[in-house]
């Protein structure tokens, strides 16, 4: 006890560092035990990186995992559900999802029919940390409850803090369906954060004028 | 009777035998528990990590305890908080206790901290205790943080959401980040198992850990003693002057000191059992559905001012600072000991530590203050809930009553307050016509500007006339409207000007 607290007394004469200054210290590290003890611990060495394979496999899994794997059209119904000009919340059972995902596997967006088979479809997720946006008719705004960003109707940033404006998924209408490319939470580092695509691509995109055909220009 | 009592405790001597000649633990535990201790150490102002330590002991408990009930499934965990708020008996109770025991313990870490830093315990030759304990402070609030998604409500989701988009925005690898963290491409049920693991196996393990070494660095180099200013920590003497001080007058940790930290943390844990028997159990809120928006999610008290933060940087600034900063400031952590380790131990002879304890302090509580109030987010049913003060309608025309109307129904009140009530996002407007002209305010509604959106596609040009009426008469105590200057004289001009006013 009575030295427990006094780590580093006076320096103490240390027995040689390296193994080859002293010759039998030499021939102990060469020595049968000595070899075995190696082997024990390259041996483990080896099992351990064996097994690191299949866990740093299920570990990082997700993260190899591309967007488009995740992603697939769904139909977000008939488009006579969505006067021309209004702006209407949509709830939609996720594409991807899991047994045990329970309600949380349903995701809500905003339809915005602009006319015609012109569309927008906007994620609920602001564009600054991902809280639920509320489009406010009146005003013609996305409002965030967070921390006060805001969007207008055409999803673009009006104020606060988001970098960007509002996440749009890709859209095409088939047989009348509005159908969208969902699947994934939108953030700032999937294949949402691309600005406004130029060119909608759809399978009935003959069907419309020239004009119709991209949104916006 | 006498040889009963005689028997009994010749047989529980014989039994502490037997396991002692096993266990060998009596020795190393009573040296530990009676290694010598300052005698000013033993000091109310040292009874801090101790209670945090029992904080810990109190939550792996009551964590287990509600382990027997919780469902970690996103489908189920919601239902079977409630159903361990209301069905199984005490069940709040324990609830209750595990959340204020983790406030609790969140601020006893911090005050901890502050203490240590303050009477320079972290100096020659404890450095390495201190960086352990800044990991245990992170591991704390990783606990608060998992804890809080455990809860798994709306708060819970959001918040999630928050902590998604945040790491999304990580150079590079933010994508597989995100799905890492929330181990799909949702928050989901592969979400909220992962987020179990980290709150149950893998924070605990290193927490728990982390504190053994921790007490035992505390044990192995002994108790700081009470800085004196004047006595400098210095490597080449200070164990010499340690190992004096301490075999001249230490007293023994047990009993001397130790009472003191018993009394401090029952106080601690009474301190729990009444808030959580006075204020219950945190929530949960709303179910975690996605599809439910109307909702207003905040993290915990102990993340308000993270929130607080977000809702100010400038949006150019966030993501460097997002990623700058905890790098910076767990760095400055974990270096200052080895920056620091020797000199002034008192405080009153570091003034720059004593002021960066009051800044930050003062900072952090400002910060979680406007969290509680939230200044900056629109209050989303304050146009069609607050009614417009009667005073403001009185003696008004017709053109600007219905200027009233057009001020609530385009929500301009969720951003602005009328006589105390509407949002704070912008500025009250009771007397904005003191401030702007006509032109100014239509201008500003119009073209919006300053952190206001444009108004300009919302509003036909016979609301923006309401509007801007109404807005006109809003002059608080009656005072002058502000005025254009080169307007009453660009008038004054083109009427007949009375002479002596131009010169």
């Amino acid at each position: 006890m009575t030295e427990i607290n006094e780590p580093s007394g006076q320096p103490q004469p240390q027995p040689p560092r390296s193994s080859t200054a002293v010759p039998e210290l030499k021939a102990l590290a060469h020595s049968r035990r000595a070899f075995l003890f190696k082997l024990s611990l390259y041996l483990n060495g080896a099992i351990g990186a064996v097994l690191a394979v299949p866990i740093l496999g299920y570990v990082l899994g997700p993260a190899f995992k591309k967007d488009s794997s995740y992603k697939s059209w769904i139909s977000l119904g008939p488009v006579s559900n969505f006067p021309d000009g209004e702006t209407r919340l949509v709830d939609y059972r996720n594409p991807y999802r899991t047994d045990s995902d329970g309600e949380t596997a349903n995701v809500a967006c905003w339809v915005r029919h602009i006319q015609a088979d012109q569309f927008q479809v906007f994620a609920i997720n602001c564009a600054h940390l991902g809280c639920p946006v509320r489009w406010f008719e009146q005003s013609k705004l996305f409002m965030c409850p967070c921390h006060g960003g805001a969007y207008y109707v055409d999803g673009s940033r009006a104020s606060g803090p988001p970098e960007r404006g509002l996440f749009e998924y890709q859209y095409s209408i088939v047989s009348n369906n509005l159908m969208i490319n969902a699947g994934q939470m939108p953030t700032l580092s999937n294949s949402a954060c691309l600005k406004k695509p130029l060119v909608q691509i759809s399978p009935n995109s003959s069907d419309r004028n020239q004009e119709g055909t991209s949104w916006p220009a | 009777m006498a040889g009963l009592r005689d028997r009994t405790v010749s047989v529980a001597l014989r039994t502490y035998d037997w396991f002692e000649r096993r266990l060998g633990l009596t020795k190393p535990l009573t040296e530990a528990a009676e290694h010598p201790t300052p005698p000013t150490s033993a000091s109310w102002f040292y009874v801090f990590g101790s209670a945090a330590t029992v904080l810990l002991m109190l939550q792996v408990v009551t964590g287990i305890l509600l382990a027997l009930v919780y469902t970690p499934s996103a489908g189920e965990a919601w239902a079977s908080l409630q159903f361990l708020n209301h069905q199984i008996t005490l069940g709040w109770f324990l609830r209750a206790i595990h959340g204020w025991g983790s406030d609790f313990m969140v601020a006893i870490v911090l005050i901890h901290m502050t203490q240590v830093f303050l009477f320079g315990a972290y100096k020659y030759p404890r450095e390495l205790t201190w960086i352990i304990g800044v990991f245990l402070l992170l591991f704390t609030l990783g606990m608060a943080f998992t804890g809080q998604v455990l809860r798994f409500d709306q708060d819970a989701y959001w918040g999630l959401g928050i902590g998604a988009s945040i790491v999304s925005r990580v150079p590079w690898i933010g994508g597989p980040l995100v799905h890492m963290m929330l181990g799909g491409p949702i928050i989901g049920g592969q979400t909220l198992s992962r987020f179990f693991a980290l709150h149950v196996f893998v924070i605990p393990g290193l927490l728990l850990a982390f504190v053994a070494v921790h007490v035992w660095m505390v044990l192995y180099l002994g108790v700081n003693e009470w800085p004196m200013p004047g006595r400098i920590v210095s490597k080449a003497t200070y164990d010499r002057e340690y190992h004096e001080l301490i075999s001249k007058d230490g007293v023994p940790f047990v009993p001397d000191a130790a009472w003191k930290d018993a009394v401090f943390a029952a106080a601690i844990l009474l301190c729990v059992i009444a808030c959580a028997l006075f204020f219950g159990p945190f929530g949960p809120t709303g179910e975690p559905d996605p599809t439910i928006i109307q909702t207003a999610p905040k993290p915990d008290v102990a993340f308000l001012w993270i929130y607080a933060v977000l809702a100010y940087l400038p949006p150019e600034l966030e993501t460097p600072f997002l990623f700058i900063a905890p790098i910076v400031v767990i760095g400055g952590m974990l270096l200052l000991p080895l920056i620091a380790g020797e000199g002034e131990k008192h405080w009153s002879r570091r003034p720059i530590a004593v002021l960066m304890v009051a800044v930050i302090a003062v900072t952090l509580g400002v910060l979680t203050h406007l969290g509680t109030y939230t200044p900056w987010s629109p209050v989303m049913e304050a146009w069609s809930g607050d009614p417009t003060p009667t005073d403001y309608l009185k003696n008004r025309s017709p053109l600007e009553r219905q200027g009233a109307l057009v001020f609530q129904n385009k929500q301009c009140r969720n951003c602005h307050a009328l006589g105390g009530l509407g949002g704070m996002r912008g500025p009250a407007l009771d007397a904005i016509a003191t401030r702007m002209t006509e032109d100014q305010m239509i201008r500003q509604v119009l073209q919006g500007g300053g952190n206001m959106p444009a108004y300009g596609n919302a509003l036909s040009p016979a609301e923006t006339r309401a509007l801007v009426g109404f807005l006109k008469t809003l002059r608080g105590n009656n005072l002058s409207p502000a005025i254009d200057a080169s307007r009453v004289l660009t008038q004054a001009n083109s009427t007949a000007v009375p002479t002596g006013q131009v010169r």
